[in-house]
């Protein structure tokens, strides 16, 4: 008996027994050779099932091997049913409590983040040798340059596609040349910052987020920490500038492209000469448009950079957790960007 | 005793929300010995060891550095206190991104203004001291597992501290390598008279290094025995002690009761 036949037995053995039954069962164990922890589930089964239907189930003719077994196992013990109950849940209101602390926690744990930045990022004005310059380079390096084909690729295709829908409409009123205009002036304002943030949020700040969380979880924050360093200064803050210098000039880029993309639906398919479509984008554009986007794109890497690695530091336990931060780390930093957008559209539709 | 005391905890009180983990608990360390806190799994070993060094700060009670009180302390003279100390952690927690050499030379260029090349000089002969030398240039990921420890212990060691502190020294080494880490951590006391103050429950190791233990038992959230752990071994009455210096398997009612004793 055992864990390949005892499913087969325990079910031939419940089809077998149908009610009513005797009120005293033996089960006769004299020629049982070898038992483990699979044939005394059946006998429990048995007991159970027995015991059910208010009869008894007796055992005889155990040998010493298969007693020791069965006092191991605690056999006379394992007859209540469902021995295995789950951890019952607290009722709703308990857990809307704990809920509600627990939020109330993580607040408190993201204004201090929050706080010990500012403060970092103060101290690292103040004194702007204590920055990290080669952290500050390397993360630079890679939310920035690493991103450029990428970042460079959608925004061609983007400027492209949106040259293309918008010519169908335009086409109708001989108005083909507003193509230029309607690409170059949604991507500056608007797509370009997004696409470009969107992309480093999903690119950098879940990598941060990773970054920190395994840090925190194989003791090198500790370590950080007891070696006197501030782990925010010396984390948190060459990510953060990286990223605000690196992001404007990424998404400076992605304007670029994007009106390349239009660019080139306009001189091949509506037949537009490459130096109108340019002169109709300058004409389109002024320096507040591009300026805006700038101080958009600093304040999206400000919120990408600073959530991927406040996830990073929430982490707790185990690698489960960290896959959590860095999911984490993207959603929110998506929902932030979103957030602080329509924040800039309606400073911006009443400033500029 | 005569001895100058180095660390010194007075009736500390450590807690997670309501779970008292260590009720008021009280001892010293004195300097240049060779300190271990034993106790088995979920005595509390790390929850003091994160407290002595500053990591979470204590529900009540004193810890006292070198004269200094970390328990009151505020964050920048608790880094001042902490400039006395090297920590050696379980899984080294060497910087991943950075070479061996720069791990150790991350402190002293931070802390000291020598120049580059002294520097250099420098993290050569904190490797030598844990026979790492030829290591300078491979990545922590690159390296064996005792390897890390003494690249760690490198780096605690980096600036001299007064005390180190070693967090399960030999977890996850082999017998071997674990031996050749205790052997070095006597050597380096012997040489450069730093307190050590060791978390651990190795048996071999506590007999081969340790002058003086403490033992932590999750029953009484506190200190079951002190001393000399032969001593303890051979003439300690409380069964627990007894049971593990001698190895011997627990009875359910000592190991998980909360009313052993």
């Amino acid at each position: 008996m055992d864990a390949a036949t005892a499913a087969e037995t325990i079910t031939g053995i419940k089809s077998i027994l149908q009610p009513p039954l005797p009120p005293a069962l033996t089960v006769d164990l004299e020629k049982v050779t070898y038992l483990d922890d699979f044939g005394v589930l059946v006998l429990v089964e048995l007991k159970n099932l027995v015991a059910g239907q208010k009869s008894r189930l007796y055992l005889k003719n155990a040998d010493k091997r298969v007693k020791e077994i069965l006092s191991i196992l605690k056999y006379d013990a394992l007859g209540e049913p469902a021995a295995f109950t789950r951890k019952s849940h607290p009722n709703m209101f308990i857990r809307l409590g704990e809920g509600a602390l627990g939020q109330a926690a993580d607040l408190n744990f993201i204004f201090s983040f929050i706080g010990s930045v500012c403060l970092s990022l103060i101290h690292v004005c103040l004194h702007p040798r204590s920055l990290r310059s080669d952290d500050t380079f390397l993360s630079m390096k890679k939310v920035g340059v690493d991103a450029l084909p990428i970042v460079g690729l959608i925004s061609f295709l983007l400027g492209l596609i949106m040259a293309f829908m918008s010519s169908v409409q335009l086409q109708q009123f001989g108005a083909n040349i507003y193509v230029a205009s309607l690409v170059s002036l949604s991507m500056v304002r608007e797509l370009g910052p997004i696409m470009t943030a969107i992309i480093v949020a999903g690119r950098s700040g879940s990598a941060f987020a990773a970054e920190i969380g395994t840090m925190k979880i194989s003791d090198e924050v500790d370590a950080l920490f007891t070696m006197g360093f501030d782990p925010t200064r010396f984390l948190v803050v060459p990510k953060i500038i990286a990223s605000v210098i690196t992001v404007p000039i990424l998404t400076l880029f992605s304007d670029l492209f994007a009106i390349l993309g239009g660019l080139v639906v306009g001189v091949f398919m509506l037949d537009l000469t490459a130096n109108a479509y340019i002169a109709q984008t300058l004409k389109t554009l002024t320096l507040f448009d591009v300026f805006s986007g700038f101080i958009k794109a600093a304040v999206f890497a400000l919120l990408i950079a600073g959530i991927g690695c406040l996830r990073g530091f929430q982490v707790r336990g185990g690698a489960a957790e960290v896959g959590q931060a860095t999911t984490s780390a993207v959603v929110s930093s998506i929902f932030l960007i979103i957030l602080a957008d329509a924040g800039f559209a309606v400073i911006l539709r009443y400033w500029g | 005793m005569n001895r100058k005391v180095v660390i010194q905890v007075k009736n500390l009180v450590a807690r997670y929300g309501d779970d008292i983990i260590l009720d008021r608990i009280s001892f010293d360390v004195y300097e240049g010995e060779i300190f271990a806190v034993l106790g088995g799994s979920g005595s509390g070993k790390s929850t003091l060891l994160k407290r002595l060094l500053g990591l979470h700060r204590s529900a009540s009670g004193k810890i006292i550095i070198d004269g200094d009180d970390i328990s009151e302390c505020d964050e920048d003279a608790l880094q001042q206190i902490l400039r006395k100390i090297g920590v050696l952690y379980q899984s080294a927690a060497l910087f991943g991104s950075m070479t061996v050499a720069e791990n150790v030379a991350l402190p002293i260029l931070e802390y000291t203004d020598l120049p580059r090349e002294s520097v250099d000089h420098l993290v050569k002969m904190k490797l030598n001291l844990v026979n790492l030398d030829g290591y300078q240039n491979y990545l922590p990921s690159e390296i064996s597992g005792g390897m890390k420890k003494r690249a760690g212990l490198a780096r605690a060691m980096a600036l001299n501290p007064k005390i180190l502190f070693f967090d399960e020294p030999s977890a996850g080494l082999d017998p071997v390598t674990s031996a050749e880490l205790d052997k070095l951590i006597i050597h380096l006391n012997q040489s450069l008279g730093t307190t050590m103050v060791i978390i651990t429950h190795e048996l071999e190791s506590i007999f081969a290094v340790a002058n003086r233990v403490i033992m932590l038992h999750k029953s009484t959230r506190g200190i079951i025995a002190d001393g000399d752990p032969k001593y303890l071994r051979d003439q300690s009455r409380n069964p627990f002690v007894k049971q593990f210096f001698n190895r011997l398997p627990g009875d359910n009612t000592l190991t998980n009761g909360k009313d052993g004793f």
